[in-house]
């Protein structure tokens, strides 16, 4: 039927409308780790001059695990294991909760070394940019999860299941990269 | 617009909810509506709303210029303190000049122009129902809405609004102490800003995934108008620069609100040394700049766009160089991202940078170049008919000319030593910006008024609307050149207290009649457009005998614009006065098999079949 093809068309617009916020997004980041070059670059003694606190390894590490938890309940959805895509989905949103805590705790190891948000040696300024900003993105990718599990536990048609368990999907597996990205940025600056 | 299908009984077509089922109410239809067209008008009305309000602020400054000697008690009446004794104050004076160009920036030449055009034409042009997700589309115009609001009430709080002009440079903007239009009114401005990014954003969105998602059968890429490159491209160019004024403004932010230092170093207040150090106010240049360069060019695709289909509909000729057209859009597009630098040439940056940077805008005239010859060639022998959204689609070209050659100018590190921050800025983008822009955009209003409202405006007040505002922008802007080039700076209050200024105060006075000539002409273009909006002549399907989709949809609106099927398309959109064809002009929707007494072997694009059939049709008819 026509009716049914123009709407898998507008499903499709919608994905897009992911993937382009991936790439605006991508572009925030973008500004503020080129801030911080154009920054670090003015003077000698406007370096990161931190050794990064160890926590970020195992925020790291549940990153990680996280993206893989979120794409087997990607798959588990593809092959109708709804049973197994709930408790992969609530992994992931306990990975993404717990990554979050260790994050904060990282700040704490911070500021215990002294590094401050207000400094007046501002590539550690941003390095809680970097953080908190993430971190933001961080809550709106739970609450991506959380849309994706409760229109599961309200068992929702199979297309919209997906759509939601799709679009939560490409979100994470982004802001796992941009993570990446940061602490790799922040390492090689250290 | 109560149901499409009460319309349509033979087959029921609507899209995703099939929300037209139930009637629709006051507040969906007119407030919260997710309908592209009725989006498009709300941008467009907001917009000169906003407009007007801008072109009023400068009236105010321009008195301040041309008078400064002189007491005007209305003044005092309407402003209270900021013109106390009948004279506009310093602080407000700054205030002025930045909302002035912040609002016709980003919410008349971007929201408004963006916003209207891509809204009504983006669906209508490529055949669509709406766009990908009419709720962020609503989202996205009531974000815009509720940024204006925040900004207008700036001028409500007791330090007044942001004063450090339209671009914000720390350390003003970011110590809440340093100028009365620093405290509340510049944090106004942050949280009006960051809203109406969101709101382009989500525009913005939607547009970039509309065009490449939903066309409708036929429309390939190189089949759409050049409108729609021109909104696809602009979006695209939001969706990359605007996130990078974002992570500016949170800097700013923490700096204004949180003490750190990324643009605060050896500053002096008021007697007191602050403690900030390290920072440096070059960093949010390059943030602003990233974005605001390609942020003129967002302001101008869209208007370069509606130009291209205005004059290749009233030169009755297809447009001159489709293809390359589209390339030098999208070489704009690209090369606007790396010429920011132009904007910094006097920031002590490397020299051997300033270079790239001055080689890089320099290249960035060439495809602006082309696309002026483009419409020249276009409109030469052409079989013109001067509407008025003609004519100002010309005036656009005009102004794009003279307000382009200034910027290759300035584009010169060496020559910009001495132009910076002078008159001459001023005069070089307003004639390519607030005219060439404004024109392309009252083009596209006047072009499009019968697709928006179903009737037509005024062509008398259309052409008085246009002469008017034509002389008088050249009036205004032109003599600023030569206060430029005797080095008379920008955004200084009055002129009197320097020896070499002082002989321009003539001219201000001139520059200050022809303003207010230029403003009651828009008089005729206010009463034009709401008068027509209800009393207008009612159109006819097709007004100015155009090709493009946009014009095979009901008069009336329909969710969902087309009742029934969506057309297809077979062609592109410019045939016109194609030789061999009865009529001067061959919609998109119209198949070759209909046309074969003007079909030409390129219009097969190597089908080997239709062109067996074409050669056929013309052996039997010789
Ligand atoms: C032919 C291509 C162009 C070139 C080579 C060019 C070059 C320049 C340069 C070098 C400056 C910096 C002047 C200074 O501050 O010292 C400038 C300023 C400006 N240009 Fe252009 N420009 C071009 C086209 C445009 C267009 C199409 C627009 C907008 C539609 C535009 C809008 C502006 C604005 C708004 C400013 C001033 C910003 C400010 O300082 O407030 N320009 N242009
Ligand atoms: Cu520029």
């Amino acid at each position: 039927m026509e009716d049914s093809s123009e709407d898998r068309v507008n499903v499709k617009a919608r994905k897009f409308l992911m993937w382009l916020v991936v790439i605006s997004s991508s572009m925030l980041f973008a500004g503020w780790t080129s801030g911080f070059m154009v920054y670090a670059a003015g003077s000698a003694d406007q370096g990161l001059k931190v050794i990064l606190p160890d926590v970020f390894k195992y925020s790291t590490a549940a990153m990680i695990v996280s993206s893989i938890t979120m794409h087997m309940a990607y798959l588990s959805a593809k092959r109708l294991q709804f049973d197994k895509q709930k408790i992969y989905l609530i992994l992931t949103i306990l990975l993404g909760l717990l990554f979050f805590v260790l994050q904060v705790l990282a700040w704490r190891t911070l500021t215990e070394q002294g590094v401050f948000l207000v400094n007046y040696n501002a590539s550690q300024s941003f390095i809680y940019i970097f953080t908190g900003a993430h971190l933001a993105h961080i809550i709106a990718g739970i609450g991506a999860l959380v849309n994706a599990l409760t229109g599961r536990l309200k068992n929702i048609a199979q297309v919209k299941n997906l759509y939601r368990l799709e679009m939560a999907s490409i979100f994470w597996h982004f802001i796992d990269i941009v993570w990446i990205y940061l602490y790799v940025f922040l390492l090689l600056n250290q | 617009m109560s149901g499409v299908s009460t319309h349509d009984s033979t087959a029921v077509h609507h899209d995703d909810h099939g929300h037209e089922h139930h009637k629709e109410t006051f507040i969906s239809k007119y407030v919260f509506s997710q309908d592209h067209k009725m989006i498009a008008k709300q941008f467009l009305i907001t917009g000169i709303v906003m407009a007007v309000i801008a072109m009023l602020l400068s009236l105010l400054f321009r008195i301040q210029l041309a008078w400064p000697d002189k007491d005007f008690p209305l003044l005092e009446a309407f402003l209270g303190k900021w013109a106390e004794g009948g004279r506009i104050s310093p602080d407000f004076y700054l205030a002025l000049i930045t909302i002035h160009g912040t609002i016709m920036v980003f919410f008349v030449l971007t929201a408004g122009l963006s916003g209207t055009f891509s809204n009504l034409l983006i669906p209508l042009q490529i055949g669509a129902r709406d766009m990908a997700s009419p709720f962020v589309n609503m989202l996205s115009y009531w974000f815009f809405f509720i940024a204006c609001v925040i900004m207008m009430s700036s001028f409500f709080v007791q330090t007044g609004p942001a004063s450090s002009g339209w671009t914000v440079y720390p350390p003003l903007s970011a110590l809440p102490t340093a100028i009365a239009g620093s405290g509340l009114g510049m944090t106004l401005w942050l949280i009006s800003m960051v809203l109406f990014v969101a709101s382009s954003l989500m525009g913005a969105l939607n547009y970039v995934s509309t065009v490449l998602n939903m066309r409708t059968k036929g429309m390939d890429l190189w089949k759409m108008p050049l409108t729609i490159w021109a909104f696809f491209l602009t979006a695209i160019l939001g969706i990359l620069s605007f996130p990078v004024l974002v992570s500016g403004v949170v800097l700013l932010i923490f700096d204004r609100s949180f003490g750190t230092s990324f643009y605060l170093s050896d500053i002096v207040l008021n007697g007191n040394i602050l403690p900030n150090e390290g920072g440096s106010p070059i960093l949010w240049q390059h943030l602003f700049w990233f974005l605001g360069h390609p942020e003129v060019y967002i302001v101008i695709l869209p208007a370069l766009g509606i130009t291209s289909e205005v004059i290749a509909t009233n030169a009755r000729k297809p447009i001159f160089g489709y293809h390359a057209m589209v390339y030098s859009l999208i070489g704009i597009a690209v090369l606007s991202f790396i010429v920011w630098g132009h904007h910094m040439f006097i920031t002590g940056m490397n020299p051997f940078l300033g270079g790239v940077f001055m080689i890089t805008t320099l290249i960035i005239a060439v495809p602006s170049a082309v696309k002026t010859f483009n419409y020249l060639a276009t409109l030469w022998r052409g079989n013109l008919r001067f509407t008025p959204a003609m004519l100002f689609a010309v005036g656009l070209v005009s102004f794009f000319i003279s307000g382009g050659l200034t910027g290759i100018f300035l584009g010169n590190a060496a020559l910009d030593i001495n132009l910076h921050d002078t008159y001459f800025v001023v005069a070089h983008f307003h004639l390519v910006m607030g005219s060439a822009a404004i024109f392309g955009m009252l083009s596209g209003v006047y072009h499009w008024f019968p697709k928006m409202f179903g009737r037509m405006m005024d062509e008398k007040l259309g052409y008085l609307h246009f002469w008017l505002t034509f002389i008088g922008a050249y009036l205004v802007f032109f003599p600023m050149h030569f206060m430029g080039i005797d080095g008379v700076p920008r955004r200084y209050y009055a002129f009197t207290e320097f020896e070499f200024m002082q002989q321009w105060l003539t001219v201000n006075v001139f520059i200050t009649w022809a303003a207010i000539i230029s403003a009651l002409a828009q008089v005729a273009f206010l009463w034009n457009f709401f008068h027509s909006m209800y009393y207008g002549k009612k159109t006819v399907q097709n007004p100015w005998d155009s090709n493009t989709l946009e014009w095979t949809a009901p008069v009336e609106h329909y969710h969902g614009n087309w009742i029934g099927e969506i057309p297809s398309v077979y062609r592109w959109p410019y045939d016109y006065s194609k030789p061999g064809h009865n009529e001067d002009f061959i919609p998109q929707t119209t198949p070759f098999s209909e046309t074969m007494s003007s079909n030409l072997p390129h219009d097969f694009e190597g089908n080997a079949e239709a062109e067996r059939i074409q050669a056929e049709w013309l052996i039997q008819n010789p």
